[in-house]
């Protein structure tokens, strides 16, 4: 695949990840925050958000699967997972934390199992697709090329 | 790579600066504007950090109200002489945070004689009129609604210049031979980050686009409430219209 091609299809991909409501226009605001002196900023950023939401996701595990749960426990984490997420723009893992927390709220054991295993789902969907995201602009760096600006024509 | 604890640094270079305790450094120089972050989140805190770095302000984020504090010389009854010099010319913090929150950290930094003129700027994710009311009463100086945007940083940035020009008189002169507490500053920015880069970035019209519609970059989204809410004192209000768009005119 040429550069023009490999640049092309990054663009389609992360267009795609917008079209889905899996990233948001917080990624946006983090791209502009990458430049010549940080040209790995957001990666760095996400690779830290990774770090953080596989720690709470396991403490978040932890809790709920105590006899008694513990939702002044529990809240706490899903504020955070929903603050990190919402920092770099990962719309639908954010979206999941609200619901979440409001079952928390209600103190409703079931439905904060099933929304763990929700937000877990959402994670893992934009954690996997942002490892793509990023193997792409590699291999365009790799070829000598420049990672595109976002061109939103929708 | 960060390191999370009471300071965090994006490279690792930046590490052999940390620690307080003297270290040499070169005294700020007093057209600079440094602003103390403080923020639980450590993703929230690169972001801010980096947010601040490139609109030309030096950094230090700290990851709690003690710990700001600490940094501030305020954590303990005797004030220190050498820590009175700290220029410190903004606080930015979440509000959320166990411990201290952001509200509690603004009230001791309003009761504190050395700071209370800095301007303390509240960050939080829920756009809540009450919690915004009271940091206002409290003498915060602006209310951002998270995730921050570069929009945001800038608007307060550009208030912030305007305020260091005119009221230079008050702002704490730093004698040539004091050692400031930056040892947990790190290094300036690289010389391409520019204040110019913050108005020529790269193409800034998709995001423009994309970002005009749905952020919050007029102060309307973060102050506004749905219709049909009820009705605030014209008090509160007065405080939140006083907020619009500082720097937008």
């Amino acid at each position: 695949m040429d550069l023009v091609q490999m640049q092309k299809s990054l663009q389609d991909y992360t267009k795609s990840l917008f079209l889905e409501g899996v990233l948001d226009s917080q990624f946006l605001q983090l791209q502009q925050l990458q430049d010549e002196s940080n040209p790995d900023f957001v990666s760095q950023v996400v690779t830290l958000f990774f770090q953080d939401s596989d720690r709470i996701l396991n403490d978040l595990s932890l809790s709920l699967d105590q006899q008694v749960v513990d939702f002044k426990k529990v809240d706490p984490h899903v504020h955070q997972l929903k603050g990190s997420s919402s920092s770099i723009g990962a719309q639908r893992v954010k979206n999941a934390c609200v619901v979440f927390r409001n079952f928390c709220e209600q103190q409703n054991v079931e439905a904060c199992h099933r929304c763990l295993q929700q937000v877990k789902q959402e994670y893992y969907l934009v954690k996997n697709r942002l490892e793509t995201l990023f193997k792409l602009e590699q291999q365009i760096v790799a070829s000598g090329g420049m990672i595109p600006a976002m061109e939103l024509g929708f | 790579m960060a390191r999370d604890g009471g300071v965090s640094c994006l490279r690792s270079s930046e590490m052999l600066n940390v620690g307080l305790g003297g270290m040499e450094s070169p005294p700020l120089d007093l057209d600079e504007v440094h602003v103390l972050a403080v923020d639980d989140s450590l993703v929230d805190r690169i972001v801010i950090e980096r947010l601040l770095r490139i609109t030309s302000c030096k950094v230090t984020a700290v990851d709690s109200g003690w710990r700001a504090l600490e940094f501030l010389g305020l954590d303990n009854e005797k004030a220190s002489a050498e820590l009175d010099r700290l220029k410190v010319d903004m606080i930015i913090t979440d509000y959320c945070m166990p411990g201290m929150t952001g509200y509690e950290l603004l009230k001791k930094i309003k009761e504190s004689s050395s700071f209370r003129q800095v301007p303390v700027v509240i960050m939080s994710s829920e756009n809540v009129l009450t919690r915004i009311d009271m940091c206002l009463e409290e003498g915060a100086e602006d209310f951002l609604l998270k995730p921050v945007k570069l929009a945001d940083v800038k608007r307060l940035r550009n208030h912030l210049t305007g305020d260091v020009k005119l009221s230079n008189g008050n702002k704490r002169k730093l004698p040539e031979d004091s050692v400031t507490v930056h040892a947990l500053l790190p290094p300036p920015p690289a010389l391409t980050l520019s204040t110019d880069s913050s108005d020529s970035s790269p193409p800034l019209s998709p995001v423009e686009v994309f970002s005009s519609p749905l952020s919050s970059q007029e102060d309307d989204d973060v102050l506004t409430t749905s219709p049909g809410s009820s009705p605030t004192p014209e008090e509160s209000m007065g405080r939140r219209q006083k907020m619009r768009s500082p720097g937008l005119d």
